[in-house]
């Protein structure tokens, strides 16, 4: 298939030119749809489908390495890279409808509409040959031509990036690094400060005391109340009247100083 | 397929990437729309290759991926380091620099 | 070349007069006649109350050697063929084309002045020293006289309309300096303000003529316009005789610039005597008699000056006759007697002689009047008021005499100076001029009665009839210092007109300058004898006013003519209302226009900027996408152009 779509002339077959409107109609829906849906995977997601569609467009133009380096390191790296730093930072965070900017949309509308005609303007005019048949069609091939000129050509803008790559991890590094404004405390400073507090024991995980075991339960309070903001906003959080709340037990027991003996504690209350 | 077609695609991704950036609030999609951007500058590369029938557009558009590659890297620890200090992922947050 | 006659050879040699020559023998010396005044300023004022002791006895001695030196120059000048002696001191501007010399012209119009201002000058200058003697800033006041004399001596001695500028500005100061001498007084002051602001008027015409004259002939000296003001065409002649002619108001006080010499008489009373009487006042005279050429070509010029002339006559003798003020009604008389002096101007190259001979006779008498009344004064221990007069004959007896042969001067009596040089002017008017000369000349009749009226008015309140002295009056005459020079004053009065008129004395030596008349009187004519019936008719009035009824020690109300004369006609009032306030309004508008106009422009430029910036900042509204947005559009703008550039 590389091959049928890599022999690309001027008239190509029927199938190339479907196969070219179909894959173009997929990539500017899949755009627009990027700019318009508030949630942010949704977004990534679109931008995945463009950037497999202009990597098969790509390899119908005479770059399957160029396709291959685009799945790979684009869409596989760099696109899940975006995707992992939006669990990070706000997979529920929504974009609201509402533009905060008088005039914003309009003006970037117009501003987008201008650029659009001018370009096509500048493209319709511009002497736009037919494509010739690449020089290396029956050569050493693509990978080998771009190998060639990789290491020639543009030898030093290759150096140059690979710096750039470096810089870019370092970079990358330091703005994740957290400088400590104190000494890290060591074990006998966490268990002499555990001891101080009087709170020997850790608190019982999340969901010691839960009664479901469900994300879509909302948490509780001390009050026996329950959290709203403890369920994701992405689920709908059952409904709370449905159960049965929780009643905590009379009495806990607790270690006491003076007696050592275990007894009820006056609060009557679940430990947090 | 012409080029021209190429070319007239990557122009109109061009600008929907460029009309995204000013319209979306969230950080990371307005990342992504420069992203857009840049593989629609790399299509119209790929196809002035096809065009004068030699490889340099392609090792351009190859050194395009690598650049914005490493531009993704920084940016997304930059908006990490934001989002700790602020607790906000909205551009129109960081609006301090201002009259 | 034909012989030449008559008027032909008197115009021959006034045109070859034009020229001059350089100075030969005693003449080369006579930058002395500015040296020593100069050098008796210099030292009094520069020298301050070191110079006390003996400050006054160098202020007479420098006018007196000028004196000398000029009866010298005089003698000399006699003697030689060439009477137009140019005397080159220093170039004093040399651009271009334009070369204006710091020359002495001694000719024989210059060196009538010169004797007339070193000489009654120095006599009033002696006279002053007994006037001045209890005054504490007497050196200073011999100081500001001896600059007054430099000036006016330069003058009178520049060859150039420049260099007689310099003169002119500098006895407007001498005159400021004066007037408000006695610095204590605020009525002296504002008089002395007053003096200087109205010369300015006058001065402003003066400088605009000089530079007409630069720019339509290139040359302000006299050898230069002269020559070339019969060419220049008809407009420049006309109007620089006009030009000319507001200078001379100025200085002379005419109308319409006459209000600041009543005022005047703030001075002491020998300042009064010297400058507002014999020479800085007659200044206008020189000045027009000076400038003969170009009124010779200019009949409308000529005209004007003779009606400034008449209007002022009677304008001065009216004010005259309604001020109680002794030196104030002699101020009208001085007003008077120069509008005489315009008169005479103004008949062309008839009138010249008269005019100058009349300035000379009137140094004479009106000097030594104003010395009387300065003695009276000083011996009526600073009373002014006429009213407060009476019966001094007796107590001042010289001064008396004095007095009385100044008065028949004055007043016209044969065989006394004004009957044989006011005449000939009254009977100029009548044949000069056509239809306006008649009523130009019989103006000049009644001035002459008038004059009559009022000075006999002045004898007969001062030194006749009862005595109307305050209690502590202690009359005495003065002493000889101030006497002396009163005599000589009182010889000149007497014999001035008779010695320049009769044979046609002056009338030759002035020749070359003015050129000849064409038709000469006897010294009796019908007009003479018409204004000497109107004199005694004058004086009759006079003493039927003021002779037979006792004089009322308070002013009575009197006519609207008296109420007005009182007010100076109203002069001042004239002034300000027409000048003044105008002035004054212009002033406001200009200062509002700065204020809101200027200031507002400025303002406004400044808050427009402040405004547009404060919108424009913003722009820079924090958010990302807002710059984001105008980069799009940057780089909209940017295809855009490359667009069209290149299809």
């Amino acid at each position: 298939m590389t091959h049928v779509l890599a022999a690309g002339t001027n008239t190509d077959s029927i199938a190339v030119e479907s196969v070219f409107w179909i894959l173009a109609v997929a990539a500017v829906a899949a755009a627009l749809a990027m700019i318009l849906v508030p949630r942010a995977v949704h977004c990534a997601l679109m931008l995945a489908v463009v950037m497999l569609c202009l990597a098969t467009m790509y390899a119908m133009q005479g770059a399957p390495f160029l396709a291959f380096v685009q799945i790979i390191v684009y869409t596989g790296a760099v696109l899940m890279l975006f995707l992992f730093v939006l669990m990070l930072i706000g997979i529920s965070s929504a974009d609201s409808i509402v533009e905060t900017i008088r005039g914003q949309r309009q003006a970037a509308g117009l501003a987008a509409i201008g650029l659009l005609i001018l370009l096509i303007l500048g493209i319709g005019h511009a002497a736009l040959g037919p494509a010739t048949l690449s020089k290396t069609a029956g050569g050493p091939g693509n990978l080998t031509g771009i190998a060639t000129l990789i290491f020639t050509t543009y030898v030093f803008p290759f150096e140059v990036t690979g710096a750039l790559l470096i810089t870019a991890a370092v970079g990358a590094m330091v703005l994740a690094h957290r400088e400590r404004a104190t000494p890290r405390p060591t074990q006998r400073e966490l268990a002499a400060r555990r001891l101080a507090s009087g709170h020997l024991a850790p608190d019982p995980s999340p969901g010691v005391y839960a009664l479901h075991d469900s994300a879509d339960r909302p948490a509780l309070l001390p009050d026996g109340t329950t959290s709203e903001v403890s369920v994701s906003s992405v689920l709908s959080p059952r409904d709370p009247a449905d159960e049965r709340r929780f009643v905590p037990p009379e009495e806990t027991l607790e270690i006491t100083a003076e007696s050592g003996e275990w007894e009820p504690s006056p609060s009557g209350k679940a430990d947090s | 397929m012409s080029p021209v077609h190429y070319v007239a695609l990557s122009v109109i991704l061009f600008v929907i990437g460029a009309v995204g950036v000013l319209v979306r609030r969230n950080a990371i999609v307005v990342f992504m729309c420069i992203e857009l951007m840049l593989n629609a500058c790399n299509l119209a590369f790929v196809a002035f290759a096809r065009m004068r029938g030699n490889l340099d557009g392609q090792v351009i558009a190859f050194f395009v991926m690598v650049v914005a590659a490493a531009e993704v890297v920084v940016g997304l620890a930059i908006l990490m380091a934001v989002y700790r200090a602020r607790r906000s992922a909205s551009v129109d947050d960081a609006n301090l620099l201002k009259y | 070349m034909t012989t030449l006659t008559g008027r032909a050879l008197a115009d021959a040699v006034h045109a070859q007069a034009l020229t001059t020559v350089p100075a030969t023998g005693a003449l080369k010396l006579s930058w002395l006649l500015l040296a020593f005044p100069l050098f008796g300023a210099v030292v009094l004022l520069v020298g301050g109350r070191r110079t006390n002791r003996w400050g006054h006895l160098l202020g007479v001695a420098m006018p007196v050697a000028a004196f000398v030196y000029g009866a010298i120059a005089y003698f000399t000048l006699l003697g030689d063929t060439n009477r137009e002696q140019d005397r080159h001191l220093y170039t004093y501007i040399l651009v271009g084309r334009f070369q204006a010399n710091v020359n002495l012209l001694i000719d024989p119009l210059s060196i009538c002045f010169i004797l007339l201002i070193t000489g009654v000058g120095s006599l009033i200058i002696i006279y002053s020293v007994g006037y001045m003697a209890q005054d504490p800033n007497r050196r200073k006041f011999f100081g500001y006289m001896n600059l007054f004399v430099a000036s006016m001596l330069l003058l009178v001695l520049a060859d150039n309309y420049l260099v007689l500028y310099v003169g002119w500005e500098g006895v407007g100061l001498a005159s400021y300096l004066l007037i408000g001498f006695w610095q204590d007084r605020n009525s002296a002051a504002v008089a002395a303000k007053k003096a200087f602001v109205v010369n300015r008027v006058g001065d402003a015409g003066l400088t605009l003529a000089i530079f007409l004259m630069f720019s339509a002939f290139g040359t302000v000296s006299f050898t230069g316009v002269f020559h070339q003001v019969p060419s220049g065409g008809n407009g420049v002649a006309t109007a620089l005789g006009f030009l000319l002619l507001l200078g001379a108001c100025g200085k002379s006080a005419q109308v319409p610039l006459q209000s600041w010499l009543l005022d005047a008489m703030e001075g002491p009373t020998p300042v009064s005597a010297l400058i507002h009487a014999a020479t800085m006042v007659t200044a206008g005279v020189y000045l027009l008699v000076r400038s003969n050429p170009i009124l010779a070509v200019t009949p409308d010029a000529r005209l004007a000056i003779a009606v400034v002339g008449t209007v002022t006559l009677l304008f001065g003798g009216i004010i005259a006759s309604a001020k109680d003020d002794i030196k104030k009604s002699l101020a009208g008389s001085t007003m008077s007697q120069i509008g005489y002096m315009f008169l005479g101007t103004g008949l062309g190259p008839e009138g010249y002689v008269f005019a100058i001979a009349l300035l000379l006779a009137h140094g004479f008498y009106k000097a030594g009047l104003f010395l009387g009344s300065g003695s009276v004064i000083h011996g009526m221990n600073d009373e002014q008021d006429m009213r407060k007069y009476g019966g001094l004959y007796r107590f001042l007896p010289v001064t008396y005499v004095t007095f009385g042969l100044a008065y028949l001067a004055i007043i016209g009596i044969p065989p006394f100076s004004g009957f044989f040089v006011k005449d000939p002017i009254i009977e100029g008017d009548f044949t000069e001029h056509g239809a306006g000369g008649w009523v130009l000349g019989i103006c000049a009749l009644i001035g002459a009665g008038l004059t009559a009226f009022y000075m006999t008015r002045m004898m007969l309140m001062t030194w006749h009839g009862k005595r109307r002295w305050e209690a502590e009056a202690h009359p005495h005459e003065s002493p000889p210092v101030m006497t002396w020079p009163m005599v000589i004053l009182a010889i000149g009065s007497v014999g001035a007109g008779a010695f320049l008129i009769i044979n046609d004395r002056l009338q030759n030596f002035l020749a070359p300058v003015v050129g000849v008349p064409p038709v000469s009187h006897g010294f009796v004519t019908t007009a003479g004898i018409v204004a000497f019936v109107l004199a005694l008719a004058g004086v009759g009035l006079a003493w039927l006013m003021y002779g037979r009824i006792p004089v009322p020690a308070v002013a009575p109300q009197g006519n609207p003519l008296v109420v007005a004369a009182r007010k100076d006609l109203y002069g001042d009032a004239f002034n300000e209302s027409v000048l003044m306030r105008p002035g004054q309004w212009l002033t406001r508008l200009s200062v509002y226009f700065d204020n809101r106009g200027v200031d507002g422009l400025v303002n406004t430029t400044a808050a427009l900027i402040g405004g547009t910036s404060g919108r424009w900042r913003r722009l820079q509204n924090g958010f990302v996408r807002s710059y984001a947005l105008s980069m799009l559009a940057g780089a909209v703008i940017l295809v855009a152009l490359l667009l069209a550039v290149r299809l």
